[in-house]
């Protein structure tokens, strides 16, 4: 089934992407235009094959999980936009108001 | 001076010897880029760089100095791509939502090469978050390859390449997702190595899609990269993926002989459509190592057509969900919006290019209720079958396969805007990504004055193969490989 205006409205919502109607459509068009060449993964019987979990003969191996510190070279503070206080400061989810108004 | 830069290995002895400087070294690379036109507005090889920062990191190298060995990239300057973490220069992942952003840690493989002496210098122009194949994706401009500056350098790894290529350094390190390595390296004359899944830590490479990220190295020759790669390599607490396996000397390699080795020449990577010209460059060179006593055999791997399809899937599917980091909380940019989620959708929307764009949504589209078998499982499964395609055939005794490393030389600026013809340059190099085998491009010869890169596949963790053919071919090809 082709890919719908509508389809590619639901996921730029899910993926947190705004698109103007023009550009929605070009990726209507771009989107059935590589999933069209998709369409020979269909044609392969791949009943009894197992999907790709780990990588390699070694696959991804279980590691307890603890170990050194993470090496921070400098606070959390100086690569985040917004920071008061040691917190990431983020606007409120269900209102408009600015976080300096809290 | 501005002559290209000595080879890693000289470079080495000479500091070890006391006869050339470190300092000298780092003024050298910065004249070279100045001389070629490295900036902005020529070559644009470079998205950061600091020349204090070089001369500081050079008077360190010499710390490495030590009463036993000197390290393996001593003195030896060596730019990365601008998706590997660094604690003084900036990493944007040529995208401006990581405008301004500098790594709190730094990547794994960054710090191995300064404990080994290395000299980080400059941090180089990319494809936006590594999709794409020209470097033309980077919101700071395209890079232009240094040998034809009409034409792209290949990508995502193109600056790495063209830094490389332009004689600044004899050594850069790149990352791979679907050979952003490979193809940039067969595009500018050099060599371009992807380890096997595992070998180096992706500990502050900046995801793409993980189980098929790579941290790769660009050389000038084969001796650079495989002493690049050797520096940089091992087992990694940082990254669950890393492989608890001893690093051969890569670079000792050349001493061995191919003579009773066995080259697997897969049939599918050498279609009816494939540039005639290419496959009479790859014709020579497996000539060359028949001369050597090394055995041609035809092999097939049968999957092969499916896996530009399974990987367009599969890395767009896990993009999606590494790169729902970027929301404007954490890292660079933030774009005010009407509330929690408006700040979300503009700073992404804002931040993130056209590229990028395209195969987020394309990830969240396969991913998605109703549309997940049928793609991202379907893929899932062909790359199981791809996987075993390099299982048999290398457990059939071939020691290492030998393919084009692209259908095309490097293509003009400009020249390819439908997407998924650009995914096809990929097609001779995702398979390797695909079942985490390493594999490596090098120089073959010229079509109208453009490299030719032909490339070596070789099994899991069994690189020094990989590096025996390379060394051999190299010397047989002598100036045949830039002609």
């Amino acid at each position: 089934m082709p890919v719908s205006i509508d389809d590619v409205r639901q996921i730029a919502a899910l993926a947190r992407l705004g698109l103007s109607d023009e550009r929605a459509l070009t990726v209507v068009a771009e989107l059935n235009s590589i999933l069209g060449h998709m369409g020979a993964l269909s044609k392969v019987d791949t009943s009894g094959v197992e999907e790709t979990i780990g990588i390699g003969a070694r696959g991804t191996p279980v590691r307890s999980d603890s170990g050194p510190p993470f090496p921070l070279a400098h606070a959390i503070s100086a690569f985040a936009p917004s920071v008061r206080d040691g917190f990431l400061l983020v606007p409120r989810l269900a209102t408009h108001e600015s976080v300096d108004e809290s | 001076m501005t002559a290209a830069s000595p080879s890693a290995a000289a470079l080495r002895t000479d500091t070890a010897a006391g006869t050339c400087a470190p300092a000298a070294t780092v003024a050298a690379a910065i004249a070279r880029a100045r001389k070629v036109g490295a900036g902005r507005d020529g070559l644009n090889i470079f998205i950061s760089t600091n020349d204090d920062d070089a001369r500081a990191h050079a008077a360190a190298s010499l710390a490495q100095m030590s009463d036993t060995e000197p390290g393996l990239l001593l003195g030896v300057p060596v730019s990365l791509k601008d998706n590997l973490a660094t604690l003084t220069l900036p990493t944007s992942c040529g995208s401006r939502i990581l405008s301004g952003y500098v790594s709190p840690y730094e990547a794994t493989a960054v710090r191995k090469l300064r404990e080994a002496g290395g000299i980080p210098f400059g941090k180089t122009n990319m494809d936006e978050f590594g999709m794409g194949s020209s470097t033309e994706h980077s919101a700071y401009g395209p890079t232009r390859n240094p040998l034809a500056p009409d034409r792209v350098p290949g990508g995502s790894s193109g600056g790495s390449a063209a830094a490389v290529a332009a004689g600044i350094v004899p050594i850069a390190l790149g990352s791979e997702t679907g050979g952003s390595v490979r193809q940039p390296a067969a595009f500018c004359g050099i060599v371009g190595v992807k380890p096997t899944y595992g070998r180096v830590s992706r500990f502050g490479l900046v995801a793409f899609a993980s189980s098929l990220d790579h941290v790769g190295v660009l050389g000038a020759t084969v001796d650079d990269a495989a002493r690049g790669l050797r520096a940089i390599a091992g087992y990694d607490w940082l990254d669950s993926t890393s492989a608890e396996l001893d690093v051969p000397d890569f670079h000792e390699a050349g001493a061995i002989a191919v003579k009773g080795m066995v080259i697997g020449r897969p049939k599918e990577y050498f279609p009816e459509s494939l540039d005639p010209r290419v496959r009479a460059r790859c014709d020579v060179a497996l000539e060359k190592l028949r001369a050597l006593g090394a055995e041609v055999r035809d092999v097939s791997l049968p999957h092969t057509p499916l896996a530009i399809s399974a990987y367009y899937i599969i890395a767009p599917a896990e993009a999606s969900a590494n790169l729902a980091r970027f929301d404007g909380v954490r890292y660079g940019a933030r774009i005010e919006g009407d509330g929690l989620l408006g700040m979300y959708e503009a700073t992404r929307s804002h931040g993130f290019g056209a590229e990028v764009t395209r195969r987020i949504l394309l990830g969240t589209y396969v991913l998605s209720a109703g549309y997940y078998d049928a793609y991202y499982r379907k893929a899932q499964q062909v790359r199981t079958l791809i996987a075993a395609d390099f299982s048999k055939v290398f457990a059939s005794g071939v020691d290492v396969l030998f393919t084009p490393t692209a259908p095309t030389p490097a293509f003009r600026l400009g020249a390819i805007s439908d997407p998924y013809e650009m995914y096809l340059s990929d097609i001779f190099t995702v398979t390797a990504n695909l079942a985490g085998v390493p594999a490596m491009s090098q120089p073959i010869g010229r079509v109208d004055g453009l490299p030719v890169g032909g490339q070596f596949i070789a099994p899991h963790f069994d690189e020094m193969k990989m590096f025996t053919v390379a060394y051999a071919l190299e010397r047989a090809l002598g100036v045949e490989a830039h002609t």
